[in-house]
């Protein structure tokens, strides 16, 4: 069999969620072709023809797909199907936009945020917030997944796969870019970093959530991740947040800081490898799963572990 | 303008939801079922329209529509939806589980025959956490889409709407008609007061089945295995920064 794995990039270079999702095709036990679908996007092409079992790169360039926005991104890889017996998306907002759109096109139904490839037609995904594992069987001829990277394995370099150019659909499309804000920072992306540090609602402020977790994360080398209720206040964007309903994040430290536990926050981080905990509550569900708690005012704690941290050479 | 508002009966987001023991499913029975948050936001936004609010003129949108597919109990979800200020309900009578890609198809049917201008939905059911129905509307119909919303600007015959991506925020222009999806931060719904709740009681809800509107609703997927997932033993606490740092060397952190 034959999959589709639709490349996570930003144009100017490939995202590690590719890699991730390549392992997910393979456990398929299919060929894997890689797309690349954006502008400008050649660097981030020849970087998929290099990762590991690629057996082929097709590179859509155009400004049409400068966003990958669903409409496009449909157009294009709908009569792509006709050659593949599955897609696989990235669980993204880019790949969560857009492939459902194409699942309808070709009338089935999508699997959404999967989690384990049991066979080539068997995946595991979560529902009600991670609070049950299910069992997907899907007998359908064409296959539309999305994917939970952070649950695979990265494959590895050394691939020399051809690329092929392909014709990037013109439109007209009924939706059109306007702008955006993007945040710009130079710590790691949230969900490919090895370390998060993660503030609540206990933060009180924008000032104070940067002023006590922006310190902390550069001393770590981590990515700065939230609660909902810090981003509905504002002290976060909303890009930081880490639940059921934001981002998934499995790195192999998680520092919650002010966060109660809610069953929508631990869906977003409980596959950590290694979860700490500051609350003052000592009572805080957040402590059920923690590895390590600490019961402490984070005015408090957090300043004693940078200097504990600066003590162990940090 | 007519906006239709989809709007799915599922567990209170308060619960924690059981594995059945023999793995055939969720255990539901007695559980507080509720109207899903991002549905209510979706509804929240749809009669701001009506009412003026948020950002939009009294008027803009001239009849909000709820609709429902599930079981009878649904109908709750639709007074719901009516006591935040909908106008009247259309309740698909369905058993058993219902996949987007079904859902999506009676939607159309529904709106082939209401011709909403816009269709608002959640960005995802907590429950199946599909995050799919939308999007396979919008499909469905070919009508734009602008997803996880977090504003929504109408202009004429357009909306601008402002989307939560990964990286940040994007704004994007859709012509109308078109399918919005709600993020959680496009407004903070209102709680139905009781004069509200008592003229919701009056308000029309149309009952309907698969059959009438011609759509087939067998799942194509199966779910062969419903399991607990792995769990998590919280280890112990410490009592200073020192002992952490200690437990992080320990385990391997650093
Ligand atoms: C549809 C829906 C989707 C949702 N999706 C998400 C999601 O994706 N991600 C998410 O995170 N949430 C999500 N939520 C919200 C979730 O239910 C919780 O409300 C939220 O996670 C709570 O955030 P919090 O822990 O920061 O705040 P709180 O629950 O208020 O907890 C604050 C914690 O800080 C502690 N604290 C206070 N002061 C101090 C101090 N000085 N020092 C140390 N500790 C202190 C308190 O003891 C408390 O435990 C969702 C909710 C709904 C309804
Ligand atoms: N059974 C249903 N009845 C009404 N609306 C639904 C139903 N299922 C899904 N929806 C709509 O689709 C959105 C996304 O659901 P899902 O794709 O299942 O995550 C929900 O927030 C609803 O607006």
């Amino acid at each position: 069999m034959a999959v589709l794995v639709v490349a996570e990039h930003n144009n100017a270079a490939l995202k590690d969620a590719t890699h991730k999702l390549i392992t997910a095709a393979k456990a398929m036990g299919a060929d894997v072709d890689v797309l690349v679908a954006g502008a400008n996007a050649g660097a981030a092409a020849q970087a998929a023809a290099r990762i590991a079992g690629v057996r082929k790169v097709l590179h859509a360039d155009s400004a049409t797909l400068a966003q990958q926005m669903a409409e496009p991104l449909e157009a294009l890889i709908t009569p792509l199907m006709a050659a593949y017996d599955a897609v696989l998306f990235p669980a993204t907002t880019t790949g969560k936009n857009a492939a459902p759109r194409v699942a309808a096109k070709l009338d089935v139904m999508q699997v959404s945020g999967v989690i384990a490839v049991e066979s080539a037609d068997t995946f595991v995904r979560p529902i009600y917030a991670g609070n049950a594992l299910i069992s997907v069987h899907d007998t359908q001829a064409k296959k539309v997944l999305t994917v939970q990277a952070t649950a695979f394995k990265p494959a590895g370099e050394g691939g020399s796969a051809a690329i092929e150019t392909i014709a990037a659909p013109s439109g007209p499309f009924k939706s059109s870019f306007v702008s955006e804000e993007m945040a710009k920072s130079d710590r790691p992306e949230l969900t490919a970093a090895k370390r998060v540090v993660s503030g609540g609602r206990a933060l009180g402020s924008r000032e104070e959530f940067h002023r006590v977790l922006d310190p902390l994360a550069d001393k770590l080398g981590a990515a700065v991740g939230a609660s909902r209720a810090a981003v509905d206040a504002g002290y976060a964007p909303n890009d930081y947040q880490v639940g059921q309903t934001g981002k998934v994040v499995a790195p192999e430290l998680y520092v919650a800081i002010g966060i109660s536990g809610a069953i929508q926050h631990l869906a977003g981080m409980k596959d950590s490898k290694v979860i700490v905990a500051i609350n003052k509550d000592e009572d805080a569900p957040i402590f059920q799963i923690a590895d390590i708690g600490l019961v402490a005012d984070y005015k408090i704690a957090v300043p004693e572990l940078m200097e504990e941290l600066t003590k162990a050479g940090l | 303008m007519k906006v239709l508002v989809p709007v799915k009966r599922v567990l209170d987001y308060n619960l924690k939801v059981r594995v059945k023991p023999d793995g055939s499913g969720v255990d539901l029975a007695n559980l507080k079922m509720s109207i899903n948050p991002f549905c209510e936001i979706a509804i929240e936004e749809a009669v701001r329209m009506r009412e003026g609010g948020g950002g939009h003129a009294k008027d803009a949108a001239k009849e909000v529509i709820a609709v429902s597919i599930g079981p009878e109990q649904c109908q709750e979800t639709i007074r719901n939806a009516l006591a935040i200020g909908a106008d009247r309900g259309i309740l698909v009578k369905a058993e058993g589980e219902i996949e987007p890609l079904a859902v999506a198809k009676l939607l159309k049917a529904i709106i082939e025959a209401e011709k909403p201008d816009l269709v608002i939905l959640g960005k995802q059911a907590i429950d199946d956490d599909n995050n799919a129905t939308g999007q396979m509307l919008a499909a469905l119909l070919d009508w734009p889409q602008a997803t996880f919303a977090s504003r929504i600007v109408l202009h004429g015959d357009k909306a601008s709407v402002t989307r939560e991506v990964d990286g940040g925020l994007q704004t994007i222009d859709v012509a109308l008609p078109a399918i919005v999806t709600t993020d959680l931060r496009l407004n903070e719904p209102r709680y139905a007061s009781l004069p509200n709740i008592m003229k919701a009681k009056k308000k029309p809800i149309d009952v309907k089945t698969p059959a009438d509107l011609g759509v087939d609703v067998a799942p194509r997927l199966k779910v062969t295995k419903t399991a607990e997932p792995p769990k998590r033993q919280g280890g112990a606490k410490v009592k200073t920064a020192a002992e952490l740092v200690g437990k992080l060397k320990e385990a391997g952190v650093f």
